[in-house]
């Protein structure tokens, strides 16, 4: 193109297309910010995973690595015992008993919405279950102690301590309740509709498209959900602390979901426990050993559910 | 002998097939299920509906009786004259710490994942992994990374136990939520978008600041919300932050701090006081309306723009 070249100044070059420098410093800058908000995440993780363990070794080493303190009758930070199976089955109880109710509940919600609903039953009942979704913890604890445990729980099954572990875990399911639902709703409705159609197209029926088309493709999504709602009902702390019946201390009260208990995550709110008392005891460090105990669970839990999850997006 | 011919062979079994079609047959099991999930969805929007009439039935009379000067008056040990502004303060600045700090941060830090980030290298696949499981992570789990890093190690810029070490606390927390909600606001921008952007010469950041901001805005908005709203609702962090779940006479911004869903928290359980008209239960339900109304408000806010947020884009 010998008339571009001889006109000079017409001719584009790379620089022409790189734009002002005042643009691309402003460009620059703005990319450095950008990957820093994202980078601080990661020394979020960091900082807990350092704070948490640090901790936990602190306090393993202010009982002297006496591993023997973490097995005994009960749960007494004050005297220095630290009965491990208080608090892992009191998670375990109420955690089953939480999903006892969130997966019938949760799951039929999100069967009904994604495969029965007609779009304007859709529109106004999800919009309810995320109201359900927002409600805040301590209400829920409220509503255990004025409802649920005097209530349901007193009548029926007559228990010792009018707050304990059912109650408790009741009111923890009805915190899960829309988590497992949603995450369902999403699996079930990343199931392609040609699915469906085809099943419909050989003869079947709705029930036998829905439960042995349908959900049966979606299973992988559906555990992913069970998944991550169990990690929500271990990791939920007020409930547990408001109505588990134990006042930051106690003997194991029986293995039975009607006994009193204690969660990992009640014990670590009792650990502070609200007070100016002098911090550097076993008693506080207590706090970081539980702490990493219980963050390793939910993690291993979150790691696997959204591993599942991630799976499913590339599928469909 | 009458002769089949290929149209009356047709015919019956076009008749064949349209009896097969139109046949009434009672499908048990399918009624049964289909049943048993509207129950499920209905159990589920009861649990929700009894919840709320509980709360609105033992607060009502008691914000009747009490009037405005429940939001106004300070904390007291008298049920009949105790108020919640120590609370209404410590949530209100909680919710400007969030508006402040992680909003901005987690918008920025999806920006860069979704705009920035699109080589998809180690180290992007492991912020995201990591933003994901941050999502899971308990919140008494963050009241700890809060109590070591903004409590104690940055006294000298938090005065400790103060709501600045709680706000930035909670800022940690929604956090990942911001960052998850405006990406996925950012990955439904239209590619034509920036592609426009891009072919009139505009760099990186004027295509985000002027193509991909704008269109993405409402969806971000809604995780803004979402985010007010887990922040207003929680507690666990707040306890192990130092919160007081005592008396608290006063406001200030380095001094003691207390917050609504710490309140309700505190008198829910709370025996009622001899001599007294009101009980405890019904300042903490009274509490929880108060609470319930600006947290639905958020919830509700990101709904709303969702909705619209969804038709827009349908139209484009």
């Amino acid at each position: 193109m010998p008339g571009l070249t001889e006109s000079g100044s017409t001719m584009l070059t790379l620089t022409d297309l790189q734009g002002g420098s005042k643009q691309r410093n402003r460009d620059r800058l703005m990319r450095f910010l950008f990957q820093g908000a994202a980078i601080t995440t990661i020394v979020i993780s960091l900082m807990i995973v350092f704070v948490l363990f640090r901790g936990a070794f602190d306090f393993l080493r202010l009982i002297g690595w006496d591993l023997g303190k973490l097995s005994d009758s009960g749960w007494f930070p004050r005297r220095e015992r630290f009965d491990l199976r208080t608090i892992l089955w009191g998670s375990v109880v109420m955690g089953v008993v939480a999903m006892l109710v969130a997966v019938p509940l949760g799951l039929g919600v999100a069967i009904f919405l994604s495969e029965y609903a007609s779009p304007r039953a859709r529109r106004v009942i999800k919009p309810v279950i995320e109201v359900l979704a927002g409600i805040p913890s301590v209400i829920v604890g409220y509503f255990v102690i004025r409802f649920i445990a005097p209530e349901i729980v007193g009548p029926i099954f007559n228990p010792t301590s009018q707050f304990n572990m059912l109650a408790a875990g009741l009111g923890i399911g009805v915190l899960v309740i829309p988590i497992m639902a949603s995450v369902s709703e999403d699996a079930l409705a990343s199931v392609p509709q040609s699915l469906r159609e085809a099943s419909y197209g050989i003869g079947a029926r709705k029930i036998n498209t829905v439960f042995r088309i349908v959900v049966p493709a979606a299973i992988s999504g559906l555990v992913a959900a069970f998944i991550i709602a169990v990690s929500r009902a271990i990791g939920e702390t007020m409930v547990a602390v408001m109505a588990g019946g134990f006042d930051g201390a106690g003997q194991f009260d029986g293995w039975g979901p009607t006994a009193k208990g204690l969660t990992m995550t009640s014990a670590m709110t009792n650990a502070v426990g609200g007070s100016d008392q002098d911090i550097g005891g076993a008693s506080f460090e207590v706090l970081y050993f539980v702490g990493a105990l219980l963050f390793t669970i939910t993690l291993l839990l979150n790691l696997v559910g959204n591993r599942i999850v991630n799976r499913i997006r590339e599928q469909y | 002998m009458t002769l089949i011919t290929p149209a009356l062979a047709g015919k019956s079994a076009a008749e064949t097939v349209r009896a097969g079609l139109t046949r009434r047959e009672r499908d048990t099991a399918g009624l049964v299920m289909s049943a048993l999930l509207l129950l499920a969805t209905l159990f589920t929007l009861l649990i929700l509906a009894t919840v709320l009439a509980r709360l609105i039935g033992e607060a009502g009379p008691y914000l009747g009786d009490r009037g405005t000067a429940f939001i106004t008056d300070s904390i007291g040990s008298d049920p009949d004259e105790i108020g919640i502004w120590p609370g209404v303060y410590g949530s209100a600045l909680l919710a400007m710490a969030v508006v402040v700090l992680a909003i901005p941060m987690g918008i920025a830090a999806a920006l860069y994942l979704e705009e920035y980030a699109i080589t998809k290298n180690r180290l992007n696949q492991f912020i995201l992994v990591n933003i994901r499981n941050l999502a899971g992570v308990p919140a008494v789990i963050f009241g700890v990374l809060g109590f070591i890093i903004f409590v104690k190690w940055l006294e000298p810029m938090t005065a400790g136990k103060s709501v600045i070490a709680a706000g930035l606390t909670m800022s940690v927390l929604v956090l990942p939520i911001v960052v998850i909600t405006s990406m996925e606001a950012i990955r439904a921008v239209p590619q034509g978008l920036r592609d426009g952007g891009y072919g009139v010469g505009g760099s990186r950041w004027e295509v985000t600041r002027d193509h991909v901001l704008p269109y993405a805005a409402p969806g971000i908005l809604t995780g803004t919300m979402l985010s007010l709203a887990r922040a207003l609702g929680e507690a666990a962090p707040l306890i192990i932050v130092g919160a007081v779940t005592g008396l608290l006479p006063e406001t200030s911004l380095t001094g003691k701090f207390t917050a609504l869903p710490i309140l309700i928290f505190n008198w829910s359980g709370k025996a009622q006081p001899p001599g007294s008209e009101h009980s405890f239960s019904q300042a903490a339900a009274a509490t929880g309306v108060v609470l319930l109304v600006l947290v639905l408000f958020f919830n509700a806010a990101a709904i709303v723009l969702r909705n619209r947020f969804e038709r827009r884009r349908v139209g484009t």
